[in-house]
């Protein structure tokens, strides 16, 4: 019978190491204010949203001088245990990165009603109201996309742009929306072609199934394709290497994945959204719900700098600029639910 | 003292030995970039063991290994290495939530066992064809349950998915209240906040089981003949590929099994990359725990206490640290304890 | 008197393995220049205590002395500086590299600061096979020599790292005969030179044709030495058991009469059969066997004796032909061993270690092999414990097997306490037939005499025997029928009695009588 005390040896030394740290713990104690993060699976150096996230939490502690710990849980179900690990230690104000947080984050803080979580993305249930401890962040998407539609539509040659979606949910239906809205305003002849690659979260990373939709569009005429569809998106960049297209990023600026390729990027500023949440948490003011962050707040916005100043008319900027003043002041709706679906 | 005490007691010292010299390790790693070794243990002990959430944290996530190593040691006394109790588990979990969320009205006593059941055919299902091929073909069933791991995500993705999932969701519906698994949370609060759950009594029941089936019935004299030398079971009468059969049935149960933690028991639904890769670590597990229900339980013990230890401690260092320390512990625990068997062999004589 | 200097002297050397002693009190005097014999059956302690002299265990309790000097070693670099060399029954050799090669393994000469120098390493290696007349081409592959010559090359590694001592265990089971008798012309040249020889062995007539000296050992203990001039062969056997040894097994010789008035029991017509490469290995095969006979099949290896054997016990299915148990006619394609077993036939396969135990299930457990779901061993669901002990306790009684522990793993045990466990457990089943297939190979002397007695009695008892072995003195003593085949056919069957060796031989090898 081998390794039967194992087991129970393990237990035995971490007592022992236990005993001699926590004597220090105390001494480590300071004033400042705690905050907890939790990535999403293997999400930490996704150079997009968890990545976006981490870059928020380094500001918000240089600028706000907040103290924050952060866990990569290994595998789903440990999700729920780093909110509550974290929820059960000093931190007042604990994150969750990413929509698939949102049924952990109902249950555990129901169990830790003094603490406050905030949910990246959360996925609102219309059926169910969100505790009042919980903060449902979520982006106007719609916005950022517009402004990338009118890009696109001010670009395209062929006046057929192209959109590849990864998971066919409402969430992604808002980037959809928003950039046909925007090629529309724009450019009314030109034809906005639409696929996704999926129903499972498997749609997000399949970059393989995203080279075939792009292709497809391509085939169809489409010279500039917008994709809202995490690594998926890497085959639609393929594609538009291989094809010598144009093709627009999603949530941080997607430049260096194929330079030259890259129009632009709707980027959806994470970073923002987690400073500014800590920024009103530490004011006092930090209320339960759903907080929009839109091109207002500067939640979302469109990439143009060195890069790609070459690809994009000094006309078209101008344009876009219009655009977006006419979204803050509340002249232009841009729509983000699909009717009758 | 008897041969075998003196065995044990040298076993204990290889492990301690063994756990002591893995955070040393581990400590001057962390020193080397910086991370205070003595506040990262004293977490460690404070979030796994001083802690009923931790304690009741092991319980969860030992359960689905105890399962799916019992799984691997099972196939593997019948001489099989069946790498395939993931694809099992995972068709498992989907035909115990199929089971859960399309019954309806049926009262718990009922409907729990049958989704237990369900989970078990699953499972089974799935083990059933790499056995076939095996016993009547003689196809490897390292390269079949590999590929059927590979099937049974695809098609679970795919057809249940695509079918079932709820909206904006990664998941299924949820399973009827009258298939939950009672939390443990439920019956003291000790457990509080835990999604530990009656399955790891479920569990414990199978350990014993396996055991019982492999050394004290027929059947299992018969498996164990089998996998110990083929040739003479099949001279002596014994139906090599019947029980090759037998024996993969069981262990596709046993991984099947693995899923009501999550399905039945906590979450209540199915959802894609459930499992959290317990199918795998499982081969992990059955090896530590010499293929032996027992060793499988203590060694399932020791992998859910360092999984959540890897995440208590994560806040503090950095994750590739924790899984160095988690590899660490695992490669000396193993290695002090083949000297002990070595050592005990040679000088007292105890078989290993 | 002053005290003679030995070669090697232990004395009252003890070690144990678990339960197991390997050696109790075992002392050993070994004269310088003499070549000393080490018999005894196996698991005696023999290959033990020349591993206790050549480092390789440490003796709870004992002392060694070498060359009169006390010596303690603690492995084998210690012994081999104290001039022993060990030559094991398995070779340890290399064999894509060459004889010299071999040789110098761990000592290589060198050029310069750390080139192998290989012309010096053949000059060394030639010389020493020169020295000794070992006819070795230092340049060839190891893995073209004969098994004699792998032989002689593991003896010259030895003598290279400058042994005066050589221990050789078992030296000729893997040789034919031929090598064999070279072999011993290699020894004795040894031992002109001044080197001593302790050779393990437990074939008695060796002993008799090469040693000067024998020791005998038995159950962990060394009873006796002698010079074996002053010996024969059944002394030496009647020292190794224990008690005198019958090579010759009394039985009663039936007439045809008498064997005509008996059932048949088993009948073959006209089988044929394909070997496992699909070539003809079973051509025509016709005989019968009733009841209260032995029916022997001489035949050298490979004639198709083990496809026979496998077609009997339902491991094989012929191409064509009849085969008959009790009167009934058997369907082939619904044959299994299980049902033959069931059917009353049991068999002592020829290969014990691969088909007739599991080796690592105790010997308790290895007595109820294929009978596990009988309803005196296994009540319902469970295992009956209880019985199986109580009945592999009693078998262990009944046929002598040693260690009487019926816990012990089957492994543990000498071929030929492993043998009797085989032949234990399918004569408790009071067969209708029992298969035998070389019964007694690599089994000693005692336990062949048990076996033999035990098959007999089966006979007497009512069962019909068919008997395969390769050794024709084995044939000759038990059968009541002889058959031989050769080339897949019977080339002749006899009544006992009316053949002798040299016929049965001329038809194994494919001569016709005139």
């Amino acid at each position: 019978m081998p390794s039967k005390y194992t087991g129970l040896l393990f237990f035995a030394a971490l007592c022992a190491a236990g005993l001699c740290g926590c004597a220090r713990k105390q001494a480590a104690e300071s004033g400042a204010k705690k905050i907890g993060l939790v990535f999403d699976v293997g999400g930490r150096g996704d150079k997009s949203f968890n990545d976006s996230a981490y870059n928020g939490m380094e500001r918000a502690r240089k600028e706000l001088g907040i103290e924050y710990s952060y866990i990569e849980p290994g595998e789903g179900a440990d999700k729920e245990s780093a909110l509550r690990q974290l929820a059960s230690g000093r931190e007042g104000l604990i994150f969750g990165t990413g929509f698939l947080f949102t049924d952990d984050i109902n249950i555990v803080s129901a169990d830790f009603p003094d603490k406050m979580f905030a949910c990246v993305d959360y996925a609102v249930n219309p059926a169910k109201p969100i505790a009042p401890n919980v903060v449902a962040l979520k982006f106007r998407e719609q916005e950022g996309s517009f402004l990338v539609g009118a890009i696109a539509g001010l670009t395209t040659k062929t006046n057929v742009v192209g959109f590849v979606g990864g998971m066919d949910i409402p969430l992604i239906h808002k980037f959809e929306l928003g950039y046909a809205a925007g090629v529309k305003a724009v450019n009314p002849q030109c034809k906005v072609i639409v696929g996704y690659a999926g129903v499972t979260g498997e749609a997000f990373k399949n970059p393989a199934k995203g080279k075939a939709i792009a292709f497809s569009q391509i085939d169809q005429g489409a010279d500039i394709i917008f994709h809202a569809s995490g690594s998926t998106g890497l085959g639609v960049f393929e594609a538009a290497r291989e094809r010598n297209i144009k093709a627009i990023g999603v949530d941080s600026d997607q430049y260096s994945e194929a330079p030259g390729y890259i129009l632009t990027s709707m980027i959806k500023k994470v970073d923002v959204g987690l400073y500014e949440t800590v920024k009103s948490w530490l004011a006092g003011t930090l209320k339960g719900g759903v907080t929009e962050l839109g091109l207002a707040r500067d939640g979302v916005g469109y990439v143009y700098d060195e890069n790609n100043k070459d690809l994009i008319s000094p006309e078209t900027i101008k344009k876009v600029e219009s655009l977006k003043r006419k979204i803050i002041s509340g002249e232009i709706k841009v729509p983000s639910v699909k009717e009758n679906r | 003292m008897s041969a075998r005490a003196k065995t044990a007691l040298l076993q204990l010292a290889a492990s301690a030995a063994a756990v002591a010299l893995a955070f040393l390790t581990g400590a001057l790693i962390m020193l080397l970039v910086g991370v205070n070794p003595l506040a990262v243990y004293s977490a460690l002990f404070e979030g796994v063991l001083l802690n009923p959430y931790g304690l009741a944290q092991i319980i969860f996530k030992s359960t689905p290994l105890m399962l799916t190593g019992l799984s691997v040691a099972f196939a593997f006394r019948a001489g099989l290495f069946n790498i395939g109790a993931e694809g099992q588990m995972i068709m498992g979990g989907c035909c115990c939530a199929l089971a859960g969320f399309s019954l309806k009205g049926l009262p718990w006593l009922i409907h729990a066992p049958l989704c237990i059941i369900a989970a078990m055919a699953g499972g089974m299902l799935w083990a059933a064809l790499p056995g076939y091929l095996k016993a009547k073909r003689g196809a490897h069933e390292v390269i079949t349950t590999i590929m059927m791991n590979f099937i049974a995500a695809a098609l679970t993705n795919y057809f249940v998915m695509a079918r079932f999932h709820e909206p904006e969701t990664v998941h299924t519906a949820s399973i009827m209240p009258s298939a939950f698994l009672p939390r443990l949370a439920a019956l003291s609060s000790f457990f509080k906040g835990s999604p530990a759950n009656a399955a790891f009594f479920i569990g414990l029941a199978a350990c014993a089981l396996a055991g019982w089936l492999l050394w004290k019935t027929a059947l299992g004299y018969e498996i164990r003949a089998v996998g110990l030398s083929p040739d003479a079971a099949a001279v002596s009468g014994i139906s090599v590929a019947r029980k090759t059969m037998s024996a993969f049935l069981i262990a596709g149960a046993l991984a099947g099994l693995a899923s009501v933690n999550f399905v039945m028991g906590y979450k209540h639904y199915f959802e894609e990359d459930f499992t959290g890769g317990a199918g795998f670590m499982g081969i992990a597990v059955a090896l530590v725990g010499q293929n032996n229900p027992a060793g499988v339980l203590a060694a399932a013990l020791l992998f859910g206490a360092l999984s959540h230890g890897t995440l208590v401690i994560n806040a503090l260092v950095p994750k590739d640290i924790v899984l160095i320390l988690q590899a660490l512990l695992i490669i000396f625990v193993i290695t002090f304890d083949g000297i002990a068997r070595r050592y005990a062999a040679a000088n007292f004589g105890e078989k290993a | 008197m002053t005290e003679q200097i030995f070669a090697v002297e232990l004395r009252d050397i003890s070690i144990r393995f678990g339960k197991v002693t390997a050696n109790d009190s075992a002392s050993l005097r070994v004269e310088k220049g003499e070549i000393h014999a080490l018999v005894g059956e196996n698991g005696a302690g023999k290959s033990t205590l020349m591993k206790i002299l050549y480092g390789m265990y440490s003796p709870d309790s004992g002392m060694m002395k070498v060359n009169g000097a006390e010596a303690h070693f603690s492995g084998p670099r210690d012994a081999i500086a104290s001039g022993i060399g060990m030559v094991h029954q398995h070779f340890m050799l290399v064999p894509p590299l060459t004889v010299a090669e071999n040789v110098v393994l761990g000592q290589e000469p060198v050029k310069g600061c750390c080139a192998f120098d290989s012309g010096r390493a053949r000059e060394l290696v030639a010389q020493i096979s020169r020295q000794y007349g070992f006819e070795l081409d230092p340049a060839a592959k190891v893995e073209t020599l004969s098994v004699g010559e792998q032989q002689r090359l593991e003896i010259l590694k030895v003598l290279f790292r400058g042994a005066e001592i050589l221990i050789l265990d078992e030296p000729t089971a893997v040789l034919t005969p031929q090598e064999t008798t070279s072999f011993f012309a290699i020894l004795r040249k040894l031992k002109a030179q001044g080197k001593t020889v302790i050779i393990i062995t437990h074939k008695l007539r060796e002993v008799m044709a090469v040693s000067d000296t024998v020791t005998v050992m038995r159950r962990g203990k060394t009873v006796g030495t002698v010079r074996t001039a002053a010996t024969n062969e059944a002394g030496l056997a009647q020292m190794m058991v224990g008690r005198p040894v019958v090579f010759q097994v009394e039985r009663r010789l039936k007439t045809e009469r008498e064997i005509a008035a008996s059932p048949v029991v088993l009948s073959l017509e006209g089988i044929c059969a394909k070997s496992d490469r699909w070539l003809d290995a079973l051509c025509g095969i016709s005989f019968e066997i009733r009841a209260g006979e032995i029916f022997g099949v001489a035949g050298v290896e490979g004639n198709g004796q083990s496809e026979l054997i496998e077609i009997i016990t339902g491991l094989r299915r012929p191409q064509s032909g009849r085969l008959t148990l009790s009167g009934q006619l058997m369907d082939f394609e619904e044959n299994s061993p299980a049902r033959m077993s069931k059917l009353g036939v049991g068999h002592v396969p020829e290969d014990r270690h691969r088909r007739g135990l599991v080796l690592d299930y105790s010997v308790r457990d290895n007595m109820v092999l294929g009978r596990q779901r009988e309803s005196q061993f296994c009540s319902a669901l469970s295992r009956n414990a209880e019985a199986v002990a109580a009945f592999g306790d009693r078998m262990i009684e009944d046929f002598d097997i040693y260690p009487a522990d019926g816990e012990l793993a089957a492994r543990a045990l000498s071929g030929g306490n492993q043998q009797k466990i085989v032949v234990a457990r399918e004569l408790s089943r009071r067969p209708k037939l029992l298969v035998a297939s070389q019964p007694t190979r690599g089994v000693d002397v005692g336990a062949i005499e048990f076996i033999h007695r035990k098959i007999i009695e089966a006979r007497d008892a009512g069962a019909a025997v068919l008997l395969l072995s390769a050794e024709l003195s084995e044939i000759m003593s038990l059968s009541d029928m002889i058959g031989v085949i050769y080339h897949g056919a019977l080339a002749g069957v006899f009544p006992a009695g009316s053949v002798n060796e040299d016929k049965i031989g001329l038809l194994m090898a494919g001569g016709k009588l005139p």
